[in-house]
């Protein structure tokens, strides 16, 4: 009888892990239907509606051309790069927190952000235009990851120590290179410009930037979800994953290769925008469970809700605009404070 | 022969661990790795997972040599089971389970009602079907041996490797995974463990292998293999062997407080 009720148990956690996804998944469409609304202009729901119903079926305008014209150039693109970004990120952040064991990394822990910081420095140095400047600072996230990975592959010891190390030591060289860049920039135009893609936002978000960032984050994204369920089997160690008939270091290439692209994908768009990636899989872990079969989903959820959430608040905050980058930080870097008290907590 | 090494030599740089080892496990042994701390053992059962891959000799499981063995076709052969440690993030004991599922499997996996039931055979099999649904920190060190157990019987090997399973358990915990292991190896698994302990040699094993600096020193029954001299040899210490109940079990007390007794 006890066996029966046991049987039944597994089936109980899952539904309950299935509602708390279609809940946050509900969140994010209530978050983005809400995001579409607000803002300097706001626009009503009516007129949302109608606005995309006619690329359907055609519609008599009842909305004014600027109306139009603020939706589908400045608002749609936002909300939907809000989404890719905050998606993005906290996948990235829970694969490496997995791969790499350790629950407080993110998903510039092997210099992808500032790579691409100093590919975007650069860009704007040489005054590329906005293309150009997302495209270096793709290439330079890649680039970096890469450097490390190589570094680390000549890197003698254990794998997962080494990846961090080097990533830390590569990620502090471009940093010093972007200082350099700040150093020698004009500080009438091209200074400011770097300063403010340093921070991060999705201010300038235009549907070009999301059809360029959306085939690198979608393939990265997918990799991240079908492989999901052995990054369970990486967080128990190499030796013990290897003997379950894992091919370690592959399968950590693939996650890290994966969670790079995606990135990668979204700093250069945005710029960087920090702590989603470590706070987001935080909070998912403590509502669903360290599995990553959950995890994962909620993840990527909680991540497209929380930028859509922060995004809101700097429109609607001040007139002129908070950088998202900034708050993210204000939000992430307090939590991440009582996160460690609170393992030290647990410690003692 | 189950297991069957031959000649095997390792080396971590210039530092020689293992020295020309020969040993043969027949199937349905279990099998004792006696020996000071870094003396091997450990180096010998990563050559065996094919952890350690520069070794010298060779090394056959079951008929295959391992070194010739995918990661995956060598965790169909054996089957791990570490110390229960604590891991960084918190699964439920039936996670910790189907983890093995991955033997089986692609890279594209997610386990199915299959591995599920299997998983709950193997926890029933080690009693503790009743904690699937606990979380793995929760339970007693006992029963994380035993849930690390009931994962390496999903994962359907006929070999089991245990590196020191009982050196962090309380001894109510030690002689409960100890039991649960010596009924596997009646069931017909061959498992080779390693301890600290010749007590625990004498009650549970079939066949004691002694490795001392990095040799082969005896290999055959505990009553064998287990005496006065080869513990003074390899520990530094004198005892005393003594045999209970019509020599049923056998066990080792040290000189120094027979003589402050008496």
């Amino acid at each position: 009888m006890a066996k029966i009720s046991g049987k039944n148990a597994p089936v109980r956690r899952k539904r309950t892990a299935n509602l708390i996804l279609l809940g946050l998944g509900i969140l994010v469409i209530v978050l983005a239907i809400l995001s579409f609304l607000v803002g300097r202009y706001p626009i009503s729901p009516d007129k949302v509606v109608a606005m995309l119903a006619d690329h359907v079926i055609p519609i008599d305008p009842f909305w004014t051309d600027q109306e139009e014209t603020i939706f589908f150039n400045v608002r749609l693109p936002r909300v939907v790069m809000a989404m890719l970004v905050g998606c993005c990120l906290s996948s990235a952040g829970a694969a490496y927190q997995g791969t790499f064991q350790n629950p407080l990394v993110s998903p510039d822990i092997l210099g992808a952000s500032q790579g691409a910081a100093f590919g975007a420095a650069v860009a704007i140095l040489l005054g590329f235009a906005s293309f150009g400047i997302s495209a270096m600072a793709f290439g330079f996230a890649i680039i970096t990851v890469l450097l490390v990975i190589a570094v680390a592959q000549a890197a003698r010891g254990n794998q997962v120590l080494t990846v961090v190390l080097a990533g830390v030591m590569v990620s502090s060289l471009f940093s010093a290179g972007v200082s350099f860049t700040k150093l020698i920039a004009d500080p009438a135009d091209q200074l400011p410009a770097i300063t403010y893609w340093l921070m991060g936002s999705l201010t300038s978000a235009k549907p070009a930037d999301v059809f360029m960032a959306f085939p690198p984050m979608f393939i990265g994204l997918v990799v991240l979800f079908v492989l999901r369920w052995k990054i369970n089997i990486l967080t128990m160690g190499d030796d013990e994953a290897s003997t379950m008939g894992v091919n370690t270091k592959l399968l950590r290439m693939i996650i890290i290769l994966a969670a790079t692209l995606v990135t990668a994908a979204s700093v250069a768009v945005t710029g960087m925008i920090g702590w989603v990636g470590l706070v987001i899989p935080h909070l998912s872990r403590m509502l669903i469970g360290s599995d990553y079969r959950k995890l994962m989903p909620a993840s990527m959820l909680m991540g497209a809700s929380f930028l859509l959430l922060v995004d809101d608040v700097s429109r609607l905050a001040t007139t002129a605009e908070i950088p998202i980058g900034i708050l993210t930080a204000f939000i992430g870097a307090p939590f991440f404070l009582y996160l460690i008290t609170r393992e030290g907590r647990k410690r003692r | 022969m189950s297991i069957c090494i031959e000649k095997l030599d390792f080396s971590y740089g210039s530092h020689r661990v293992l020295k020309d080892i020969s040993v043969d496990v027949a199937d349905g042994t279990l099998v004792n790795v006696l020996g000071p701390n870094g003396t091997g053992k450990s180096t010998l059962f990563r050559c065996i997972l094919g952890l350690n891959k520069n070794y010298q000799g060779t090394i056959i499981v079951n008929g295959k040599d391992i070194r010739k063995l995918s990661i995956r076709e060598r965790a169909k052969e054996m089957a791990y089971i570490p110390q229960s440690h604590k891991p960084v993030y918190d699964y439920a004991v039936l996670d910790v389970v189907l983890m093995s599922a991955s033997a089986s499997s692609g890279m594209l996996f997610t386990p199915k009602q299959a591995h599920v039931d299997r998983a709950y055979e193997a926890l029933d099999r080690v009693g503790i079907a009743h904690l699937a649904e606990r979380p793995y920190t929760q339970i007693s060190g006992g029963e994380q041996q035993l849930v690390l157990v009931a994962r390496a019987l999903a994962q359907n090997a006929s070999t089991l490797i245990m590196d020191e399973p009982t050196s962090a358990l309380d001894y109510g915990n030690t002689v409960r995974v100890l039991t649960c292991v010596r009924q596997l190896a009646e069931e017909g698994l061959t498992i080779i463990q390693s301890t600290h302990q010749p007590d625990q040699a004498f009650l549970y094993s079939d066949k004691t292998l002694v490795i001392h600096e990095g040799e082969v020193l005896a290999y055959g029954t505990p009553k064998e293999t287990i005496t006065e001299e080869l513990i003074s040899r390899i520990y530094g210490v004198n005892v005393e062997v003594n045999s209970l109940y019509d020599d049923k079990v056998r066990v080792c007390v040290p000189l120094s407080e027979v003589a402050r007794k008496s």
